[in-house]
């Protein structure tokens, strides 16, 4: 950490100089100064946590009071290759899974969150709250109740019917991002576009969607990491036949402890990721979201 | 060149509200610079957006020269609007902002890059091309949005509000660029205004709505020489009304019979309106009573005067020596040119204004 500290310091005096003026030297310095203290927060809590997950995966005798492993071993990497346990099979599953399900989002959650933040309806609260539920309410008990349906539906125990389920703590999320954004959004730029001769379609990839990319990418950011680490909603439905990561690492967390590290590093790594690639648009002072301040 | 008719238009937004345009009849000549003019709120921008294919009408025609537009889409009408607040397209460079109706068309990325200049040069932006809209003032956003309007050649110009955003000096500049841009590419033009000054300087021709019902299509001039109404004449500035009987080309008031040879309604109750510039004081002859001045204002060009004639007090525009021959309270011999005294219908805001 103090490493750190310093490093930033120096950079700090080194790239400052350049910068002519006292007031915006300060200000740039102060934005040096934020860059660190996010990317120090993102090592601690991020980063951090999976170090001993992953010493973890490679001890082979770790008891009290050793700081580290006594012995190390490659057994439970090699488990977690080992083509006989399919976990690279699991976690394809599991990211098809994710990845179908943030689609989905995107499909209903981009038009609800439109006519949300857009539009003024008859019982436009009562569809706010209905949106807002699966939130609010514990998952075990809307499962619970899903349950009994999807069953009778031929939907328990397949892929499909896990997609479905994820859908309900996905797509409160998915809408309210996108009815964020399309209460700041203008549709008379929509309008100009069809006037100047751009036709429904074109309209919607040229205008519509470089307006509200950035909070789409937000949206399906949260649909994938929460579809990619939901444990309850999967056990239930999928009922075992529908194998996904967090399903595999709870069975191995009180068993094979190394193992169970193993795959949690496997767990993090694309959560983390996806986070980074995605990282342009969370950040404030980025132009696509400048865009939508503007708009 | 295309000639933009509009029958019966209405619109209505919902059910429970008067009309927000009403029955629009409107012949709008093909080359010509048209401006709807009329308080916010009377419609003029919903029936832009009509003609440009943004609204659908609740009942009426919109034809271009003969032809039912109606269903037709938005982008295949080649009628262009350009919005109040410009709307230039914030992630896209000015040469793709301007560029990007071309674009739909699928036309030739080289030509549509030597075309983006030749706008640039029209408006007078030369080299912006790899600028961003954020970067530009108000007015030179103004300036690439009539660009990009007039890059895809369009039958129809619509501005809604052209030059309301603008300083009083780039209103000017503005004001010359659209009236030399619409005579040398002689586009059939609607602009949208509530600004009289502005419709006046700059239209071949005003349509005055009200309440989103037409109340007069004429040349700017008519609406200060022959008004239809009182309260048009009050809208172009006419502040002198006296109500009172018409027949025989003269109109009988509370103050005295004048001579009136221009009416715009037939025997009976009606009201004399005059300019206050049409007021001479001082002078004696037929057409004339006698009042007291009650104020005046020396404003440097003219000057005004407030004059009691019997129970009416009427205002009077005059050159700015005479602030020197009259004075506060003095009782003048005061006429009414007849050329000028137009005779309209009866109104009651007239009625009202009497008592003050």
């Amino acid at each position: 950490m103090t490493d750190l500290k310093n490093v930033s310091a120096d950079q700090n005096t080194e790239l400052a100089v350049p910068v002519s003026s006292a007031g915006s030297g300060r200000r740039f310095r102060l934005r040096i100064f934020g860059r660190w203290v996010g990317i120090t927060g993102l090592l601690t809590f991020l980063i951090a946590p999976i170090v001993p997950l992953f010493i973890w995966s490679i001890s082979f005798r770790w008891f009290y009071p050793a700081i580290f492993p006594t012995e190390y071993s490659g057994r439970a990497w090699s488990e977690v290759i080992n083509p006989n346990n399919d976990v690279v099979g699991v976690a394809w599953n599991t990211a098809l899974i994710a990845l179908v399900v943030t689609i989905f989002s995107i499909l209903l959650g981009v038009p609800a969150g439109r006519a949300l933040g857009l539009y003024e309806f008859r019982g436009k609260r009562l569809v706010e709250w209905l949106i807002l539920a699966p939130i609010i309410v514990p998952g075990l008990a809307v499962v619970l109740g899903i349950h009994v349906l999807f069953i009778r539906a031929g939907l328990s125990n397949t892929i499909p019917g896990v997609i479905l389920v994820h859908l309900v703590p996905t797509l409160p999320y998915m809408t309210l991002v996108m009815s964020g954004v399309f209460a700041n959004y203008d549709t008379d730029f929509e309008l100009q576009a069809r006037s100047l001769g751009a036709g429904r379609w074109a309209t919607q990839y040229h205008i519509t969607l470089p307006a509200i990319f950035p909070g789409v990418v937000v949206g399906a950011l949260f649909a994938f990491i929460i579809s990619w680490s939901q444990y309850v909603l999967t056990l239930l439905i999928g009922g075992g036949q529908v194998q996904t990561l967090p399903l595999l690492l709870f069975g191995f967390v009180r068993s094979d402890p190394a193992i169970a590290g193993a795959l949690s590093v496997v767990f993090i790594l694309p959560a983390v990721l996806v986070l980074l690639l995605s990282s342009r648009y969370l950040s404030g002072d980025n132009a696509a979201v400048g865009g939508i301040g503007n708009i | 060149m295309t000639q933009v008719t509009l029958s019966a238009l209405t619109k209505q937004f919902d059910q429970k509200s008067d009309p927000a345009v009403d029955r629009l009849d409107l012949q709008i000549e093909s080359g010509k610079l048209t401006a709807l003019l009329g308080p916010s709120g009377c419609g003029k921008t919903t029936t832009m957006k009509m003609i440009a294919g943004l609204l659908r009408p609740t009942s009426g025609d919109i034809s271009f020269d003969g032809q039912s537009i109606l269903s037709i889409a938005p982008e295949d009408r080649g009628a262009v609007m350009v919005f109040q607040n410009y709307l230039l397209f914030p992630y896209m460079t000015i040469a793709e902002n301007i560029g990007f109706g071309l674009k739909m068309r699928k036309m030739d990325r080289k030509e549509i890059r030597s075309r983006v200049k030749d706008m640039l040069d029209l408006v007078q932006l030369p080299g912006f091309e790899e600028r961003r809209p954020r970067q530009l003032s108000g007015g030179q956003q103004q300036r690439i949005a009539l660009a990009r309007a007039l890059i895809v050649q369009p039958n129809v110009l619509l501005l809604d509000e052209p030059l309301s955003n603008l300083d009083a000096h780039l209103r000017d500049e503005m004001r010359e660029l659209i009236r030399r841009i619409q005579t040398e590419m002689a586009i059939t033009t609607v602009f949208v205004t509530h600004d009289q000054e502005e419709a006046v300087v700059l239209a071949d021709r005003i349509a005055l709505l009200f309440d989103g019902r037409l109340q007069q299509f004429d040349v700017p001039d008519a609406f200060f020489d022959t008004p239809k109404s009182v309260e048009i004449a009050k809208f172009f500035g006419g502040t002198n009304f006296i109500p009172g009987f018409y027949q025989d080309s003269e109109i009988n008031t509370s103050i005295g019979r004048f001579s009136a040879p221009h009416s715009a309604v037939g025997e009976g109750d009606a009201v004399l309106s005059i300019r206050p510039e049409a007021i001479t004081l001082g002078a004696n002859g037929d057409n004339s009573v006698t009042g007291t001045i009650r104020s005046h204002v020396y404003v440097g060009r003219y000057a005004r005067f407030r004059i009691e004639i019997g129970e009416v007090e009427v205002e009077a525009v005059t050159d700015p020596g005479a602030v020197k021959m009259f004075s506060d309270g003095e009782e003048i011999p005061v006429r009414f040119d007849p050329n000028k005294i137009w005779v309209i219908s009866p109104s009651p805001d007239v009625a009202l204004q009497d008592g003050g």
